[in-house]
């Protein structure tokens, strides 16, 4: 049996796979709980966490034999998402161990998002780890190891300025807007859906006075709650046709499976609205607004990618200090791994075995210390005993701990023996930052 | 050639060169000096065109070097008063070779003897051909605009964000510049083909007489006239809007060579 547990994440993202694939592989909320549940019955995945944002899907896991536990994770998205397994598999990246802490580090630190630095994925990772801790899906070492890439996270965000230059979603979408329509005041915005990056978006519209704000929303109350707070108006969904007449600027960001606007919805729009540049935002993955539309005259349709490229120059800012962020990263990682090594069952049975015969040792010199009289053949018998005691109580723990079987509990177990006994004491006095 | 003259040619070579200098560089003080040659040019130009007025008792439009010259003068002044509006500082770097072009080729062309017919009808000739003269400055201002509208619309639509989207302003801006050339320039040109049919009345006898320099008149007329309507009634905008203007504009020049050539 194989001991070594191996940390893997597989999963692609913006740089490795176009919107099209990204969009087709996303996983929306609700199936999430679905791909947990059934990952659990996964017999060579451990823990695991589901991560599925506009700009990256990706599985992280624990597994004891690698090779089998991805080829099952891709099994499962091409039958899960009715995907064959060529379309996707050229885009995906496998990391493990070093490489796989790593990564997560970075994608929490935002080091790895398509705008280096904007602070919307840490919030995102936190969802997701809530939701694999709800379906208990999260053992002992993916627990320590989001709580350490928050910590990292939190690390890179006050000591470099990574988050300092204003580069995000809702930066390019008022920079783009003023290109078109000169200044934003007056000027009415429609938000399709919901979501923290589109109404950050709407936010930063709103301090740039655009207005009236009005809000569509598929449930009407959830629409009332987000118009109430940019103090807009909330409309029916079925009405967005009929706003496009009177605003100027739309962010669609709404779970919607198909495009909620077509080209054959603009039938006599441009006319009633004279022609006035009309200018759409989509930051759904998949997409809200079809591309088609950005073909009608006086009409801009930007989606998630080309939003990508509009916010390129200000990210040549970020990518220096991102150097700096690299280098906590890697100091993180190299203290995360330790711990990860003391998980091995070997090196833990050694430990706890050492340390009780220390105290054996120990406690012999000072007992035969006070009884001097006492002759050789008493010393061996009491040291015979204790021995024979140390071994008898360390027996069962010892069987337990190399014990194969109870697949995702084995790094808890160990993790608690080291802390029970206190193992990590003497040779690691740092408790592993954070 | 007069002294003033060439100094105008000078300053507008140079201003065009620091335009182009600025455009690529972004450097302010580039435009400001690009900016301050041009008024220079157009000052010398100025004194140049008023000069020739009182040497010969008329606005200078009665050949085609002269009328080339004041075109030039023409779309320079437009265009610095427009600047005071809109600041679009990218455009001096089309209009100011435009203004170079002109001046340099009246200059190579023969200034030929102007005769000078009874006062009252030359008056109704330089009204005629001033006013159509400004007016064209304005839409020809409106066409580079035109021109350079089509290029931002193609940088945003195509979401290139490349040289010219960094440096030209909104679309918003370009579009209304392009509107305030166009409700600029239609008056004049109204005004100049009235002007002209009565001057023919005068000369010909009759107001109209279906030269092809006259039907194209009233074409180029026609197209601008259904420009500013549709702008006007159905808020045409954009990039149709622009397409047209250039459009327009190629007939106005056609018309204006015509009179000349034909």
């Amino acid at each position: 049996m194989t001991e070594k547990r191996d940390i893997v994440i597989i999963g692609l993202n913006h740089k490795t796979a176009p919107v099209e694939i990204r969009e087709r592989l996303a996983f929306p909320s609700e199936d999430t709980a679905k791909v947990l549940e059934a990952m659990r019955q996964e017999t060579y995945v451990d823990e695991i966490i589901l991560f599925s944002t506009c700009n990256r899907v990706e599985f992280l896991f624990t597994t004891q034999d690698m090779p089998k536990a991805v080829e099952a994770v891709k099994d499962f998205v091409a039958k899960f998402k009715k995907t064959p397994r060529d379309v996707f598999e050229q885009a995906l990246y496998v990391y493990n161990g070093e490489e796989a802490v790593q990564h997560i580090f970075r994608v929490a630190s935002s080091l790895d998002s398509m705008v280096v630095g904007e602070p919307q994925i840490l919030g995102q990772i936190k969802e997701a780890y809530q939701e694999a801790s709800n379906h208990r899906t999260c053992g002992v070492i993916l627990n320590r190891l989001m709580h350490r890439s928050f910590s990292v996270a939190k690390r890179v965000r006050t000591e470099t300025g990574i988050g300092g230059h204003a580069v995000s979603i809702s930066y390019a979408a008022v920079e783009l807007g003023r290109k078109i329509f000169d200044v934003l005041e007056g000027k009415a915005v429609l938000l399709i859906g919901a979501g923290e990056m589109a109404e950050l978006a709407v936010e930063h519209l709103v301090t740039n006075r655009a207005s009236p704000i009005f809000v569509a929303n598929r449930t009407f109350e959830r629409g009332l709650e987000i118009a109430e707070r940019f103090k807009g108006t909330a409309i029916r969904f079925e009405e967005i046709c009929d706003y496009l007449k009177q605003v100027d600027i739309v962010i669609s960001s709404t779970g919607a499976p198909h495009y909620i606007l077509v080209r054959d919805d603009f039938k006599g729009v441009m006319r009633a609205r004279k022609n006035r540049p009309l200018f759409f935002i989509d930051i759904a993955v998949p997409r809200d607004i079809d591309p088609e539309i950005n073909h009608i005259d006086n009409v801009y349709v930007y989606d998630i990618d080309d939003l990508k490229s509009a916010i390129q120059e200000n990210i040549d800012e970020r990518q220096r200090e991102a150097l700096r962020a690299e280098r906590i990263v890697d100091e993180a990682v190299v203290m995360f791994l330790r711990w990860v090594q003391s998980l091995d069952v070997v090196p833990t049975i050694v430990a706890l075995r050492d340390k009780i015969e220390e105290i054996r040792q120990a406690e012999l010199k000072k007992t035969f210390a006070s009884m001097a009289s006492v002759s050789e053949e008493s010393r061996a018998a009491i040291d015979r005993l204790t021995a024979a005691l140390v071994k008898k109580i360390l027996h069962d723990p010892t069987v337990f701990l190399k014990q194969s079987g109870h697949k995702d509990k084995k790094s808890l177990y160990i993790d608690i023996t080291r802390k029970l006994f206190n193992l990590d004491a003497q040779n690691n006095r740092k408790p592993d930052m954070g | 050639m007069s002294l003033f003259f060439t100094l105008t040619i000078a300053c507008y070579i140079a201003s065009s060169l620091g335009y182009q200098a600025y455009v690529l560089f972004q450097k302010r003080p580039v435009y400001r000096i690009a900016s301050i040659l041009l008024w220079v040019g157009f000052l010398c130009h100025t004194s140049v065109i008023a000069l020739q007025y009182f040497k010969t008792g008329h606005v200078p439009v009665q050949n085609l070097h002269e009328t080339l010259s004041t075109f030039g003068w023409a779309v320079v002044g437009v265009f610095l008063i427009l600047q005071i509006k809109f600041n679009l500082m990218v455009l001096g770097a089309l209009v100011a070779p435009l203004a170079t072009l002109s001046v340099i080729i009246a200059s190579i062309l023969p200034g030929p003897p102007v005769e000078i017919g009874p006062l009252f009808k030359s008056l109704w000739r330089t009204f005629h051909i001033g006013t159509l003269i400004v007016g064209n400055a304005a839409f020809a201002i409106a066409f580079l605009v035109g021109i350079l509208y089509l290029i931002q619309e193609k940088a945003i639509k195509d979401k290139k964000r490349g040289f010219f989207f960094r440096r030209l302003p909104s679309l918003k801006l370009l579009d209304s510049m392009g509107y305030t050339c166009l409700i600029a320039g239609f008056p004049m040109l109204t005004f100049g083909i009235i002007t002209g049919v009565i001057y023919a009345q005068m000369v010909r006898g009759r107001f109209w007489s279906w030269d092809p320099k006259e039907i194209f008149a009233v074409i180029t007329w026609l197209v601008y006239a259904a420009l500013l309507h549709e702008r006007l009634a159905v808020g045409w905008q954009g990039r149709r809007a622009a397409l047209m203007t250039i459009a327009g504009f190629v007939i106005l020049l056609f018309t204006f060579f015509l009179r000349f050539l034909g």
